[in-house]
């Protein structure tokens, strides 16, 4: 691999002005399976793709629940993602306690931002390794973020990170500006045609590898009334892989189940 | 820069031999590869504007800001590392709320841009840490008016009657100069910001751009809040109008 | 006091130490000791200047708030042009009694936090409801270190279409009502309130509102020592906060003069 003098310490500028270390960090992202986020004007989903290490292992899983009204999906160091989705758990709930406020969703993104920036200008640290797509809910609707480890934050209509995610990201912006009016159903949908679009070849979505996270009014394929953030896993998303369009051959049927130990090997 | 991987450029603890601290060059680099951004004091108040590069369509319009709110009558606008630049503004926020807690009145604009520079200045000492790779510009009308200063990843901070950071900062200044600057009342000067933003970006090189107003004068009770939509969409239009007869 | 005789010192000698300086090192230390206990802490064990009752109720449009103008010293009227009201942001209003200088205190609290929440300009604001839930973190947390800020606070604001009333006093604790007394007031006008207000909130108009409120005023003028006849009207309703000027009530003294039993009569 590419290397060079001043790639070493997150608290060297190269010559030009950039921060390697800051750089190999984003890679570290791009290690991690993929997951995809959505926004509509009355809901936000994400949608992400387990990996197992094997016949014997479990799904790592992808997708944690922040508060009632925050959930993020995680790409690249697992480690990483637990102690920041600790500190935003601590956050939502200060501002729980101290003002009996869920608290506004930029401000947890931007919690989090401020702290991963401390770690790209310090010596003996390293930035974090892992991105987050975070959605939620507050007074002024659903959102969706994205956070990465150069401390950076953005608001997104819609996004993907993790391996392969810029094929995702094509099909994203390729459907954007109709995502707006989707009813949830179709979100979903178009969430997991961009999600299918970061695997390799030969392999599908299945309730095995995938992982879907809602906030906002159920689904008719869901067993709630709540509206606050949910995971839903194995065969509760069934209802919703069916309602996807076969890949490249609409004419056949529908793509062979994968089988349980499919894509790639997590190599940390 | 002759001296580049001698090794004298590895740490802001480091001089080269002929005096220089590369770190803090390197820094200004990372300074001169972002958008631009200006400030205008003018005789009513302070007018920020800045450059923001869109990276991704997927974005959404309006919310991810780049102009930031330190105090009801301070603003700040960074070129340069975004992370950066949301790290000096919460210091500037700590500063600007300690001396709120210990006088009972608004910070003068030039107490904080001095507490900034010297929080700046420490950044370039030590090799534990890397200097910030952003130009700030703070802006906010004080006890004495409007006052406009500029602190450089260097850690040093001058006052400026219209000041210019960032990619375009060359032909910004350029423009800058020709405006009676102490004579424009701040609506004259957000068209004026926002002619020379539409000016200085290049349309050849870049992906598209947003252009982000704030303002504070009387006009807004003395608060540092983003110019309205109807006058951002007149100087935007006015703008790219202007931006036509030039070329 | 140190009670440690060994540290009282020994008469000077003058003729090596004539002003007491010498050896400084080794003088005594009368200073504060590292151990916090070692000489006892005292707290607040009073309020020293006080204002007296707040009185708030709901109406229809939103919520009405009054108290008068009048910060005590004990039993003098020290201070009569002080406001007892304090707009908090666009949809709050506080009203205090009891120490004027923790009020003051909490003011900055206040302030620091809506500057703070300024900043973000995220378009989320605190509303009533947020700031009586963190002035009741406030008032309990410092009871709780046995160093209580003396005051009774009401906390009135209309926000998303809702009216909110609430109290919060130096024990931290909270209750809601539609209509709210501090101090004398609790005694005196509260009563009165309840009977013009309780199952009329959503028909009272502003101007009955403010007869409602005059009516207490006046009264509590007549019957607390600790009152002036210049007070303040505070209403939020959906077009904001207003405090209104200081005004006075009509009162009528002249039944005091066939009063016997107290006072300076001469018979």
């Amino acid at each position: 691999m590419f290397r060079n003098t001043y790639d070493s310490d997150n608290t060297v500028f190269s010559p030009q002005g950039r921060l390697h270390q800051v750089e190999y960090a984003l890679e570290a992202v791009k290690q991690g399976s993929a997951a995809v986020g959505l926004r509509s004007k009355t809901h936000s989903v994400l949608l992400a793709l387990k990996r197992s290490t094997g016949e014997l292992a479990s799904y790592q899983q992808k997708m944690f629940r922040i508060d009632d009204h925050v959930g993020i999906a995680i790409a690249g160091l697992t480690s990483d993602a637990r102690v920041l989705s600790n500190f935003m758990r601590q956050q939502a709930m200060s501002s729980k306690m101290a003002f009996n406020r869920p608290i506004p969703v930029n401000r947890l993104v931007s919690a989090i931002a401020d702290k991963a920036q401390v770690n790209t200008q310090e010596y003996g640290r390293r930035p974090y390794g892992v991105g987050f797509l975070v959605i939620g809910q507050d007074k002024s609707g659903p959102h969706l973020y994205e956070f990465s480890p150069s401390g950076n934050s953005y608001e997104y209509y819609a996004m993907s990170i993790g391996a392969r995610s810029q094929s995702a990201k094509t099909y994203l912006e390729k459907h954007y500006e109709s995502f707006a009016d989707c009813s949830l159903e179709d979100l979903i949908k178009h969430g997991l045609h961009a999600l299918r679009e970061t695997l390799q070849q030969d392999k599908d979505l299945n309730v095995n590898n995938t992982s879907i996270g809602i906030v906002g009014a159920p689904s008719m394929h869901e067993n709630t009334t709540g509206v606050s953030f949910r995971m839903l896993e194995g065969e509760t998303i069934k209802p919703f892989l069916d309602t996807m369009v076969p890949k490249d051959v609409p004419a056949t049927a529908p793509a062979p189940a994968a089988t349980a130990d499919e894509d790639v090997q997590m190599t940390e | 820069m002759t001296s580049i991987g001698t090794g004298y450029d590895l740490s802001a603890s480091t001089y080269s031999p002929d005096g220089r601290i590369f770190q803090v060059e390197y820094a200004n680099k990372a300074v001169e590869n972002s958008g631009t951004a200006i400030g205008l004091r003018v005789k009513d108040g302070i007018v920020l504007a800045v450059e923001k590069l869109v990276h991704s369509k997927l974005l959404i319009p309006d919310a991810n800001r780049r102009i930031q709110t330190l105090d009801r009558h301070l603003g700040l606008a960074t070129a340069g590392l975004l992370a950066d630049g949301r790290q000096l503004a919460n210091r500037a926020r700590d500063e600007s709320a300690n001396f709120r807690d210990s006088f009972r009145s608004p910070a003068p604009v030039k107490y904080i841009a001095d507490r900034l520079g010297s929080y700046v200045q420490v950044y370039t000492l030590y090799s534990s840490v890397r200097p910030f790779g952003i130009s700030t510009i703070i802006g906010g009308v004080d006890q004495d008016g409007p006052s406009l200063f500029v602190i450089e990843p260097s850690g040093v901070f001058f006052g400026y009657h219209g000041a210019a950071v960032g990619k375009g900062r060359q032909l910004a200044k350029t423009e800058l100069e020709k405006l009676k600057l102490s004579e424009l009342t701040m609506r004259q000067a957000v068209l004026e910001a926002a002619r020379i933003i539409y000016l200085v970006h290049d349309d050849s090189k870049e992906k598209t751009f947003e252009l982000e107003m704030s303002w504070i004068g009387d006009e807004t009770n003395g608060l540092h809040v983003p110019v309205p939509k109807d006058l951002l969409a007149e100087a935007e239009q006015k703008a790219k109008a202007a931006l036509e007869d030039f070329e | 006091m140190d009670h440690f005789p060994t540290n009282w010192g020994r008469p000077r000698n003058d003729a090596f130490d004539a002003y007491g300086t010498y050896p400084i090192a080794q003088r005594p230390y009368n200073g504060p000791t590292t151990d916090a206990f070692s000489e006892g802490i005292q707290h607040t064990q009073q309020p020293i200047v006080t204002g007296t009752s707040v009185l708030a109720i709901k109406y229809k449009d939103g919520i009405m708030m009054s108290a008068d103008n009048l910060a005590s010293y004990g039993s003098l009227a020290r201070f009569k042009d002080i406001q007892r009201l304090h707009p908090v942001g666009t949809n709050t209003v506080i009203g205090a009694g009891g120490d004027m200088s923790d009020f003051q205190y909490i003011q900055g609290l206040l302030d620091e936090l809506m500057v703070e929440e300024f900043t973000q300009q995220d378009g989320h604001s605190l509303g009533p409801s947020e700031i009586h839930e963190y002035l009741s973190h406030v008032m309990y947390s410092r009871r709780s270190k046995m160093n209580p800020l003396w005051n009774s606070l009401i906390v009135g604001g209309f926000k998303d279409g809702k009216r909110f009333l609430s109290y919060v006093d130096l024990l931290g604790t909270t209750y809601s009502a539609s209509t709210l007394a501090t101090g004398y007031g609790s005694y005196i006008a509260q009563p009165l309130l309840r009977k013009a207000v309780e199952g009329n909130e959503d028909v009272i108009t502003e101007d009955e509102a403010v007869r409602i409120l005059e009516q207490s005023m006046k009264v509590l003028f007549y019957r607390d020592a600790r009152s002036l006849n210049k007070y303040q009207i505070a209403k939020i309703t959906a077009d904001g906060v207003s405090v209104s000027e200081s005004r006075s009530a009509d009162t009528h003294w002249s039944f005091a003069e066939g009063i016997r039993g107290y006072g300076a009569q001469t018979q």
